[in-house]
């Protein structure tokens, strides 16, 4: 016992000596590196298209169903045989086939199931294909145009995918 | 790109990047042991803590030691967390529940990093750097005291002496985790992760938390930690924007671990002795990966809890990794895996975290399962058991066995006493098996120090946040004992001169051996557990 609390006296003071290096000297050299230019953008998420958005109305692309709680991020941890869950599914499915105006089948998995964060921003290329018809009647963009911003917003190097907030910023610009 | 080319392409470039920084990597971890200077920073913090860093301890001193740090830490971040609302950057989260932060702070002391809190709305920034983001440091150096400690008691002959447990903590927390964290947390802010003091950013009308996350990202995953800085953990784009980005994640969970071998065939003379612990490791991974990756592939709907930008291979990789270490941060839910998927990250962890493990502990857990091989090979050939050139006898093999035994005990009892309560039944997110599988995994998580979950089910009652705290305290600190009167016991051996009877443990034989008894031990004990949960959803 007596071995153990002068361990625990000399570990306390390891501690605070450590604290001052990796819990403010190191966090706030990051943060302050992180203040030049190229950097600072990133570091503080400026004009990010990172995180989904949810915007009202048809001109704009729906990104996928999120089972977050904002400003908190999650998702549904639902397993594959939740029944419960799998209603959930079919409803999503059957609302934006309506919505697209397509059968219930053409409607892409991405669409219907939630992400882990409840924030990605991005949908499939086709999801995306899609939307286009819906979001051009309502923006008053033709369908090429919206093809052709769907296609600048599409990117990856091992999995293609279409970044949703972005593409929706391009056609406010484009719409506006 | 094919989803298959894509996934291989990932694993090729992860492999490629490991093999190129294998070999300076572990040997200037060895040298770091091993050296007898001190830098200026380290004598400013042995003189403030009044240690002198030429003495030499005995194993049970150098576990004091442990557990000392590790108490009077599980204190600091227990009472820093009581008190944020007095701290800056709180955003008005107010003190954190007593049961939420008695959790928290072993959670983060043992280097599991479970988390019961969501930290947008709990944990202030200040807490995650003073507290939090230190652990994240000095847990994972403590990890690579021991298994430094225990490649002495190889190495070393007729000596009861170990090193000393406060420079081996300062140089691994100095010399080795801080560089490289440092280093990638500005090349992880370069690709996106961000690092802000704000509590959150407006994007386009809609206002999205933000943390100082880089800083702690890349401690997070270099020291196997695990713990996000967001809910989402590596799955929120703030964390892990892109494809690059989650390649550089997996890459800094397996670094060190993966590194160690070398550092251990360095000290003890021998480097194929470490590049067939090696090659286990990552037959086990392969194969983990093989079935993690082929089932979430085939599943009823993949894409639930991933993100599209991660993908499924991308996905599959990371939680092959973080389970078959001991992180548990998560780019996808593991709880949304399909039956044989999610399954997969359980057995990872049930085989007790060696492939290739945590920063030090996977280094650990691997030369004690070693030790558990030749001694079974040592019955099956009539012959006391030799490794590294010392004798097996009654004193290791028992220590051995109760580091082995550890995480399985209080895995199956608090599981157990768990599904009996009724109060479980409301915690849990998913009905039947997968439900009994939520339960399992979180046990299974706490004991053996990963951290990560199958995250669907509550865990904020008393007995949830009491129980998987003593399994986190157990799960770490019996086998770390048992591992230090290990080392300590084969110190004081003689060397034994290899002969025409020693049993090489360098070769294929040997790598099969240690494979089976790796699975063995993990099959005989948690079949039964697994056939009512996972086992029972696959085939459904």
């Amino acid at each position: 016992m007596e071995n153990f609390l002068k361990q625990s006296w000399a570990g306390l003071r390891i501690l605070l000596a450590l604290t001052v290096l990796l819990g403010v000297l190191y966090p706030l050299s990051v943060w302050g590196v992180s203040r030049l230019p190229g950097l600072h953008a990133n570091a503080e998420a400026t004009d990010t298209a990172l995180v989904a958005v949810v915007r009202e109305g048809d001109k704009y692309f729906v990104p996928r169903p999120s089972a977050a709680t904002l400003p908190a991020s999650g998702g549904s941890n639902k397993g594959e045989l939740n029944e419960d869950y799998t209603k959930v599914i079919a409803e999503r499915r059957a609302q934006i086939a309506q919505r697209e105006g397509v059968s219930e089948d053409q409607v892409p998995q991405d669409a219907v199931t939630a992400s882990a964060s409840g924030l990605d921003p991005h949908i499939s290329p086709e999801y995306a294909a899609l939307q286009v018809p819906r979001v051009a009647r309502a923006s008053g963009l033709s369908v090429e145009k919206v093809r052709e911003l769907v296609a600048s917003n599409t990117h990856g190097t091992f999995t293609t995918t279409v970044n949703v907030t972005a593409l929706n910023r391009a056609i406010d610009s484009a719409s506006s | 790109m094919s989803p298959l080319v894509a996934g291989l392409l990932q694993v090729g470039i992860l492999v490629a990047a490991l093999a190129v920084v294998y070999r300076p990597l572990g040997d200037h971890m060895a040298r770091v042991f091993q050296n007898k200077g001190h830098s200026k920073v380290e004598l400013a913090i042995y003189r403030f803590a009044r240690i002198d860093p030429n003495a030499e301890q005995k194993w049970s001193t150098y576990a004091y030691g442990v557990l000392g740090f590790s108490f009077v830490s599980v204190v600091f971040l227990y009472v820093i967390q009581r008190a944020q609302s007095w701290l800056p950057f709180d955003f008005g989260r107010g003190n954190v529940a007593p049961g939420m932060a008695f959790n928290t702070a072993i959670s983060f002391v043992t280097n599991t990093n479970w988390q019961s809190y969501v930290p947008e709305a709990v944990m202030g920034h200040a807490v995650q750097m003073i507290g939090l983001t230190v652990q994240n440091f000095v847990s994972a150096a403590v990890g690579l005291a021991v298994a430094v400690a225990l490649i002495r008691g190889f190495v070393r002959h007729q000596t009861d002496r170990l090193g000393n447990f406060w420079v081996d903590l300062t140089r691994g927390t100095i010399r080795i985790l801080l560089p490289i964290a440092f280093v990638f947390a500005l090349v992880l802010i370069a690709f996106g992760v961000t690092m802000s003091l704000k509590s959150g950013v407006d994007v386009d009308g809609q206002t999205i938390a933000n943390a100082p996350v880089a800083g702690q990202e890349a401690i997070k995953e270099l020291g196997t930690n695990g713990g996000g800085v967001l809910n989402a953990n590596s799955a929120h784009p703030f964390e892990n924007p892109g494809e690059w980005t989650n390649l550089i994640q997996i890459f800094l969970i397996l670094v060190i671990p993966v590194a160690l071998t070398r550092t251990f065939g360095r000290l003890v003379g021998q480097h194929k002795q470490g590049y067939v612990l090696l090659s286990v490791m990552g037959v086990i991974w392969a194969a983990m990966l093989a079935v993690i990756w082929g089932a979430e592939a085939g599943g009823l709907r993949p894409l639930e809890g991933k993100e599209l930008r991660l993908g499924i291979p991308g996905s599959a990789i990371f939680a092959d990794s973080t389970t078959g270490t001991s992180t548990g941060a998560t780019n996808s839910l593991h709880d949304s895996y399909s039956g044989l998927g999610g399954g997969g990250t359980l057995l990872n962890m049930l085989f007790g975290e060696m492939t290739p493990g945590g920063v030090g502990t996977g280094l650990y857990s691997i030369l004690v399962m070693a030790i558990i091989a030749m001694f079974l090979a040592g019955l099956m050939v009539g012959r006391t058991p030799e490794y590294l050139g010392k004798k097996l006898g009654r004193k290791e093999v028992t220590a051995a066995a109760v580091s082995i035994l550890a995480m399985p005990t209080v895995l199956l009892i608090g599981a157990g006493i768990a599904a009996i309560l009724p109060s479980t039944q409301g915690a849990l997110n998913n009905p039947g098996a997968h439900g009994l599988s939520e339960i399992l995994y979180a046990y299974a998580s706490a004991s053996n120090n990963n951290g990560s979950a199958f995250a669907g089910i509550t865990v904020t009652n008393d007995w949830f946040q009491s129980s998987l705290g003593l399994c986190m305290l157990f799960g770490r600190f019996i086998p770390i004992i048992a591992v230090l009167a290990l080392a300590g016991s084969l110190a004081a051996q003689k060397k034994v001169p290899v002969t025409s009877g020693t049993l090489p443990t360098t070769g294929p034989l040997f790598a099969t051996l240690l494979t089976g008894s790796i699975v063995l031990v993990a099959a005989l004990t948690f079949v039964p557990a697994l056939a009512l949960g996972p086992i029972a959803e696959a085939l459904q």
